[in-house]
């Protein structure tokens, strides 16, 4: 194989899903930036501050988990710990035989994307609906999701006028907002006939054992005023510390999430339903999921964990534009998901050791994070990790004969001269398959070895050149 | 653990001196929710949108029930079997945010979550006090309700295109009423 699996995905892309996710994802990103700099005084503080309440909790996990279970069941929640994503959904099949029950209505959560529970349950002689508009589409077509929060961002109005004909949805017709009213009318009715409805969480807060949860759409709202039983599926990383933080977060999830102030439905949740109120679960499961979490704990990669999910490292970034989300055969795509899906692998890490190779390392990512997390160094870390583990890495460039060259002053001075030679050779004739690559798209520039220590050399004020002392320093330490 | 004060977390210029309740209408504009301090205006809306069917939280009704004309049939109790029926539900809220233009719900408060998500035009009473100024006042005073639920505008997606629909599940019209 020539090419790293994601550049060959991204070299056969249609040229309609590279537009809609290029468009997409950049419309995202550009609003966001305006609400964060218009608003704040200080935007990056947020981040930076979010991030280090963040790290907090990931490294005191053994402390606040305990804590949260208390919490939970003093407010009449029933907790469950899932090391697996099988022990997950055996979960979620246990409550609901336990009830008698066969119909799940579902919001969107990324841990049950994780652990394909709907499948799973389908498979058991379950109904399992998704009620997020993006997720059902992506249901009835029997797709995947391409963004962790515009999970049809691949797809155009055409595609899914098309699906919703074949469902039996109506005739063909791709205005958005028909579609959107059809969805509406056939979905509610499938929230009052269903037995449990089933959502992740944003955030759990320490502090109340409060679960926060953020839509759009009302879904989730829905699931929890239709069903009388609700069961949370959470990833063991989503607790902030007091509710306190809440406001700091939620301001950076919908700003860097969707670009809105705040998400049209932020739902506080410490319980079943009150006694008086007589819509709503009377009984309430929380799920807490590891699944390949205690893994990126123990890595050097661990500050992964502290990432909330609001897609903005997929807007900024120019890989993920050009090769859209399903390149990344995970389900966490874009920057995020090149750190945390191969981490998740465990021991089938090199099976997705190439995703960390797919990034320019611009830094877009980490510079819009609303955790702050230095994803390109994650990326560095990883891409070690998987050269000690001597993961094969098709299309790279043997880089032996640099090494040895750049480690020989002398042979390197030779080489720079005889690189010349270069400019007189047919270079779009070379068997080199990164050249052959390279030229296929531009041409290469002239061979200037040598000039830029000439340049270095003979440059004015050389006499006055020293480096500062403390850079001296350094050198000698690392000689 | 990083020390902060949430004063970090609120949005620059929104309040300043000025009235929570202005504030409030004009960011709850923002986000094509309606704010309104007259029944009157409530119900000559919903008229002239034909919206002439609703649930009405009880405790609300013989409040509200003057201004409606003969015209409206508003019902008390709410059928799960009919919700295509209802076009508009009155419920009451327990709160409101300024800086954002949200509506604050809670179990004890609301009298049916059914009743303030199905239909598709919700109208929330909230009062006037009870108007918070940002987001950290907010989840300061979210109390011991087991069920707190923020409403920010109305119900929407733009899982299409980007393209924004409102009314996907939840309400396509929210209107606040403040008393
Ligand atoms: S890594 Fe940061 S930017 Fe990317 S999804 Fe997570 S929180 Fe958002």
């Amino acid at each position: 194989m020539r090419f790293q699996q994601i550049d060959q995905f991204a070299a056969e892309l249609k040229a309609d899903t590279r537009a809609a996710v290029y468009d997409g994802s950049k419309k995202g990103h550009e609003k966001r930036t305006k609400l964060l700099f218009d608003e704040y005084a200080d935007p990056d503080r947020l981040r930076r501050i979010a991030g280090e309440v963040k790290q907090h909790v990931v490294e005191n996990l053994d402390t606040y988990l305990p804590q949260v279970e208390a919490k939970l069941k003093a407010n009449g929640v029933i907790v469950h710990w899932a090391a697996t994503a099988e022990a997950a959904n055996q979960a979620v099949l246990g409550i609901m035989r336990a009830r008698g029950a066969t119909k799940m209505v579902k919001a969107k959560t990324m841990v049950s994307e994780e652990t394909e529970l709907a499948h799973f349950l389908e498979k058991h002689g379950m109904e399992a609906l998704e009620t997020d508009l993006g997720e059902f589409i992506v249901q009835i077509d029997g797709d995947h999701p391409s963004h962790i929060v515009k999970p049809i961002i691949h797809k155009n109005r055409r595609e899914i006028a098309t699906s919703f004909e074949k469902n039996g949805l109506g005739a063909y017709n791709d205005d958005p907002q028909t579609i959107t009213r059809r969805a509406r009318h056939f979905l509610r009715h499938k929230y009052l006939e269903a037995d449990v409805g089933l959502t992740g969480a944003n955030f759990v807060s320490a502090e109340s054992g409060r679960l926060v949860l953020v839509t759009n759409e009302g879904n989730s709202r829905f699931c929890l005023a239709a069903t009388k039983c609700h069961i949370a599926m959470v990833g063991i990383e989503k607790i902030v510390p007091r509710d306190y933080d809440l406001a700091l977060f939620l301001n950076l999830l919908a700003r860097s999430g969707t670009a809105q102030e705040l998400t049209v439905y932020t739902e506080f949740i410490s319980g079943p339903k009150s006694p008086t109120q007589p819509d709503g679960p009377e009984e309430m499961h929380v799920i807490f999921v590891d699944n390949g979490r205690t893994e990126v704990l123990a890595s050097d990669c661990r500050d992964i964990l502290r990432c909330i999910r609001c897609g903005a490292c997929l807007n900024v970034c120019p890989v993920y534009r050009q090769a859209s989300g399903h390149a990344y055969r995970s389900v966490y795509p874009g920057p995020v998901g090149a750190v945390l899906s191969p981490l998740m692998m465990g021991n089938k890490f090199p099976q997705k050791a190439d995703l960390p190779k797919a990034s320019s390392l611009c830094g877009a990512c980490h510079e819009v994070c609303p955790v702050n997390i230095p994803i390109p160094d994650l990326l560095l870390r990883l891409r070690n990790r998987a050269k000690e583990e001597n993961v094969p890495s098709p299309g790279t460039p043997p880089m032996g004969a640099w090494a040895v060259l750049a480690s020989q002053p002398t042979a390197w001075r030779a080489s720079l001269f005889g690189g010349k030679i270069i400019n007189y050779l047919p270079t779009k004739l070379l068997p080199i398959p990164a050249l052959r690559a390279w030229e296929a798209k531009r041409s290469l520039p002239a061979w200037r070895g040598g000039e830029f220590r000439k340049w270095l050399k003979t440059r004015k004020g050389r006499a006055d050149f020293s480096p500062p002392a403390s850079s001296r320093a350094e050198a000698k330490k690392a000689d | 653990m990083p020390d902060y004060t949430t004063e970090l977390a609120v949005m620059r210029q929104m309040m300043g001196s000025r009235d929570g309740l202005v504030v409030f209408s004009e960011r709850l504009a923002l986000v094509n929710g309606i704010a309104l301090t007259d029944p009157v205006a409530l119900v000559a809306r919903l008229r002239e949108n034909k919206w002439l069917h609703g649930y009405c939280d009880p405790a609300l009704w013989p409040a509200l029930a003057p201004h409606f004309g003969a015209d409206f049939k508003v019902d008390t109790t709410y059928d799960r079997k009919r919700v295509d029926d209802y076009a508009f539900g009155i419920t009451r809220a327990v709160g409101a945010i300024a800086e954002t233009g949200t509506i604050v719900l809670n179990d004890a408060t609301t009298s049916r979550r059914l009743g303030a998500l199905t239909p598709w035009v919700h109208i929330a009473v909230v009062e006037r006090a009870k108007i918070f100024s940002d987001l950290p006042e907010a989840v300061a005073g979210l109390g011991q309700d087991t069920n707190v639920i923020w409403v920010t505008g109305p119900s929407k997606t733009a899982d299409v295109e980007g393209i924004l629909i409102e009314g996907v599940h939840g309400p396509g019209i929210q209107i606040a009423l403040v008393v």
